[in-house]
């Protein structure tokens, strides 16, 4: 918490030479009162027109007339005024989250987007996702005639209307694209509509040529798009990518799912709801290649064994032809390694799950010297962008999916807020570790930070010992209430100081749960001094409790008695 | 190759030929996995070691791996096995002393609950015996694509006599190759059916669950969800009671009753009303008939509501919806808890006559027995044979005395006598 003081005036460039760490100073036009800014306290405090309007989390005036001159800048021609602080490429779920935090820290803040607000998250991912998901979970609820019967309850024959289905994932896509869209708005960012290209450092072209914007900082967080392999032709009806899928324009029969990562796993999870069987196609020797080994197995057995899933593992789908002229969607598949032909599946679709390849083309990215590695931007821990000599480009940072070092949403926003936080002078540098993924299946399944393998191997090479404590749902009375007492909770620490390395779950509810343990990571917090923490019962989150409970470890609790608090 | 008593059984292993040309020959064959009823004969102790059931839920499992091997001694509580449920990998033990004389299910394979997974022998030259038959089932039961029922009903799994004509879609890859969906897979390791036998009836020729089921002798279940609301089958009316007065078509003996009672119910409304505590009674407004029903070992009385107001044919529709239902489980509370007067009829199960005793909050029970023909002597002295059934009444004599249910019984039998009052 640093408290000082900075009083600048226009324009000097002596003061410019501040490394920014410390401050930042927007140095205003002589006749406008000097600008205050102390570090330790609210960005409200900062007094943006002549006649003094507090910004507090109101709408702030528009425009913003102070031009803001430039700090230092080395290459090219800098403009001296630009015409915004931070302009972010790409309205997705980093570039939104990168442009809120961006306008409660007081920058100046554009957004350019291409085609729709929202970008993969919201239109063609998470959210039309999680409402099949939603209504996949229901449906396999209503016919488990066994659990229900369990319960007491019997419910006659379930059925569904797939457009019904279909309805629900778009109009959801939309309300929240609309939400986002009305937020950023209301808050005074603007978005301007078109392609953005990169032309020099600080300035961009959007859309048709006659359109240049210069800014301060860029954030290049155009996203990515569903990878297709060669050989494999997608015609979007009976050979399709999850683009398509969340369309839900069919139900097919049988379907074969190239890849058996989260995406693939969740899109099993909804066809098999629906009533079609599932075939999987994955390269690597075993399913769920990401997930804890254990976790996997678990999950194997729980959400695949049981259904109407199988798999061929160790084979690449070299060729895949869509159904035409009375003919099958046929898949070639050949050994991972050995390269020959194993197999040959006729199946009605093919859902193409391989992965999703980094939007960067178009970018300008050459303009500054930047050299993609397979379409990813290089970019450093602090979301910096490198460009080919290796050294770092000033005032372009890229995140999300477009660098390829966590391709999830919530760390593309995270990634975003932590550039914003660079930006207005606070060093900052996420803790990727901390961040936890989830996998919407059902059960769920989710993590954060280190796999067990993961975590013996940084075990053995920094010589620290690892322990694991494992606790099951059937242990817990929520659990055991819903009848869903299947799933397993996994704690990975060191016994020697308590440091959470990794947690896994595999249960009911497991991507809620999982934020228990990715804040104690995040803020560093050890077992012995989460263990005491009470959790409320009969809850879920009890399962965690166990878990923290049962972990064993040699330090005491750091933290001081504090004072007794009167009830 | 199965060697076994019964002069049906033919060499399955080629799958197909004879066995089309004589479909309800091989009805007797029971396609549970342990119906080799005959070869396992009482004398020679052989006991089998059952897939357990280690949950309610559980309907098959999974040998995770053996902890005993073939040839060793097992004493009674020991563990055999590691079996995985859908919930948990738990220990089994064996009930038996004896030998562990041949595994039939191995490390990774799954078998429905309650299959044999292992043959437990008393002494060591059982061992071989068992063994033997340990092989002869497994292998009987793999090559067997096991009976079809009586009605030579769907043989569609398999294809006529050699050779065998080419699926649908005659593709024009060369090698004929089995496409079996995943569930079609599964079934078919489950029921031990072998996929290279079958020819898939699905699009572009490929195995559906369907076939593996039709080919293992079980009915086909649909059990994915069905895209738009189905409408409810109606089956067949269950009940063709004996014969009554008369029996239009399509209309029971149940509904001939109901509604003959109900009609006399509306002339003598004191038998349909009911003492409620000891002390007071009512007259019920409704006159709702409950009509005894027997299912699956239980008894039921679905309630045909204000039977006096619908026609008959309605209240015959009625009532199959009603059976249909308690069949199913799926009878709401109101459906059979709001009845002011009780049916029973045994007189499908040729009783003459019983007395019912009466259910609590009710007036009056009817007990009708089965309509026989019996020698009358009419008021010339003439004999006739008629069909005479009888009808026999409990009643609640706090509030219903014997003067008033004779003349309810009157009423009731001029109108069973008259059938032409019912279409009333």
């Amino acid at each position: 918490m640093q408290s000082t003081l900075s009083l600048s005036f226009s324009p000097s460039s002596s003061a410019a030479a501040v490394s920014r760490s410390n401050t930042t100073r927007f140095s205003l036009n002589t006749s406008t009162p000097l600008n205050l800014r102390f570090c330790g306290l609210r960005p409200q405090a900062l007094a943006f027109n002549a006649s003094g309007n507090h910004r507090s989390s109101q709408l702030p005036s528009r425009p913003r007339s102070q031009a803001i001159s430039a700090a230092l800048s080395a290459n090219g021609s800098p403009p001296k005024s630009f015409d915004y602080d931070l302009l972010i490429i790409g309205a997705g779920v980093g570039g939104h989250g990168a442009a809120l935090h961006a306008v409660e820290k007081g920058l100046k803040t554009a957004i350019v987007e291409g085609d729709v607000v929202g970008g993969t998250c919201v239109n063609r991912g998470c959210v039309p996702s999680k409402a099949l998901l939603a209504v996949a979970g229901r449906m396999r609820e209503l016919q488990n005639d066994h659990h229900l019967k369990s319960l007491g309850l019997q419910v006659s024959a379930a059925g569904y209307d797939r457009q019904g289905v279909a309805d629900h994932a778009i109009n959801l896509a939309s309300k929240i694209r609309n939400n986002l869209t009305n937020s950023m708005k209301a808050l005074g960012v603007d978005i301007l509509t078109g392609f953005g290209k990169i032309l020099g450092p600080q300035k961009v072209q959007i859309g048709s040529s006659d359109k240049i914007v210069t800014a301060k900082d860029i954030i290049i967080a155009t996203g990515s798009v569903p990878f297709v392999p060669k050989g494999i032709e997608v015609d979007g009806k009976t050979v399709i990518t999850s683009d398509h899928a969340l369309k839900l324009e069919f139900v097919p029969d049988w379907i074969a799912i190239v890849g058996s990562g989260y995406i693939g796993l969740e899109f099993s999870d909804v066809y098999t709801a629906l009533g079609s069987e599932v075939t999987f196609v994955e390269a690597l020797d075993q399913l769920m290649p990401g997930f804890d080994p254990e976790i996997g197995k678990l999950a194997q057995r729980v959400l695949i064994n049981p259904r109407n899933i199988d798999y061929h593992t160790g084979v690449f789908a070299s060729k895949i032809t869509p159904a035409r002229d009375g003919k099958p969607v046929t898949i070639e598949l050949i050994d991972a390694k050995t390269k020959e032909p194993k197999d040959t599946l006729e199946v009605d679709a093919a859902l193409i799950a391989t992965g999703r390849a980094p939007f960067t083309q178009g970018l300008g990215l050459e303009n500054i010297d930047v050299v993609t590695q397979r379409g990813f931007v290089p970019v450093d821990e602090r979301m910096r962008v490198i460009d080919s000599n290796g050294k770092l480009v000033p005032h372009l940072f890229c995140i999300g999916d477009a660098n390829g070092k966590m391709m999830l949403a919530h760390a593309a926003s995270a990634q975003g807020i932590s550039v914003v936080e660079q930006v207005t002078g606070r060093d900052h540098v996420l803790n990727h570790l901390s961040v936890p993924a989830a996998c919407f299946t059902h059960p769920e399944i989710s993590m954060v930070g280190l796999t067990e393998p993961q975590a013996r191997e940084k075990g053995e090479k920094e010589g620290f010992e690892v322990s694991v404590a494992k606790t099951s749902f059937k242990a817990n009375t929520k659990a055991l209430a819903e009848n869903e007492g299947e799933g397993l909770a996994k704690l990975i620490y060191r016994p020697d100081n308590g440091e959470i390395l990794g947690v896994h779950i595999f249960g009911l509810h497991a991507a809620d749960l999982i934020h228990e343990a990715s804040n104690a990571i995040a803020l560093g917090t050890r077992i012995q001094d989460i263990k005491l923490a009470v959790h409320a019962h009969p809850t879920l989150s009890e399962v965690l409790d166990e878990l923290f409970k049962s972990a064993k470890v040699k330090a005491h609790a750091s933290i001081p008695v504090s004072e007794p608090v009167a009830v | 190759m199965a060697s076994s008593p019964s002069p049906f059984t033919l060499s399955f292993s080629s799958s197909v030929s004879s066995t089309s040309l004589l479909p309800c020959r091989r009805s007797f064959i029971l396609p549970i996995p342990r119906g080799r009823a005959t070869s396992f004969t009482v004398q020679s102790k052989i006991r089998e070691i059952f897939m357990p059931a280690l949950s309610s839920t559980m309907t098959e499992g999974k040998i995770v791996s053996w902890i005993k091997s073939e040839g060793e001694t097992l004493s009674k509580g020991e563990s055999v096995v590691v079996v995985e449920s859908d919930k948990a990998d738990m220990d089994v033990e064996t009930f038996y002393d004896g030998i562990l004389a041949a595994i039939v299910v191995p490390d990774g394979e799954t078998a429905p609950v309650g299959a044999p997974i292992a043959l437990l022998a008393e002494t060591e030259e059982e061992v071989a015996e068992a063994k033997a038959k340990a092989a002869k089932s497994s292998q009987s039961q793999s090559s067997a694509p096991p009976p079809q029922p009586a009605n030579p009903a769907p043989a569609i799994s398999q294809p006529s006599p050699p050779p065998p004509p080419p699926p649908s879609a005659a593709a024009s890859d060369g090698p004929k190759k089995t496409v079996a969906t995943p569930q079609a897979k599964k079934l078919a390791k489950q029921h031990k059916v072998d996929l290279a036998s079958l020819t898939g009836t699905g699009p572009f020729g490929r195995i559906t669950p369907a076939d593996v089921e039709t080919a293992a002798g079980i009915a086909p279940s649909k059990s994915s969800p069905a895209p738009a609301a189905p409408a409810p089958a109606s089956s067949a009316p269950p009940k063709a009671a004996a014969a009554g007065a008369v029996k239009p078509k399509g209309v029971t003996m149940t509904a001939i009753l109901a509604k003959a009672a109900a009609m006399a119910l509306v002339q003598h409304p004191v038998v349909n009303a009911s003492c409620k505590d000891g002390k007071n009674f009512a007259y019920n407004s409704n006159i709702n008939i409950a009509v005894a029903v027997a299912i699956n070992g239980g008894l039921i009385t679905p309630v045909l509501q204000d039977a006096d107001k619908l026609d008959l044919y309605l209240l015959s529709q009625k009532w199959k919806e009603l059976v249909n239902k308690a069949r199913g489980k799926q009878l709401q509370p109101n459906e059979y808890n709001s009845g002011t007067f009780t049916l029973s009829n045994l007189g499908m199960f040729g009783v003459d006559r019983f007395d019912a005793i009466l259910p609590p909050g009710q007036g009056a029970i009817m007990a009708v027995g089965a309509s026989k023909p019996t020698v009358e002597a009419d008021a010339t002295g003439f004999f006739k044979v008629k069909n005479k059934m009888l009808v026999n009444v409990t009643a609640d004599h706090r509030i219903i005395y014997g003067a008033d249910l004779a003349a309810f019984l009157q009423t009731f039998s001029k109108i069973i006598e008259n059938p032409d009052s019912l279409t009333l």
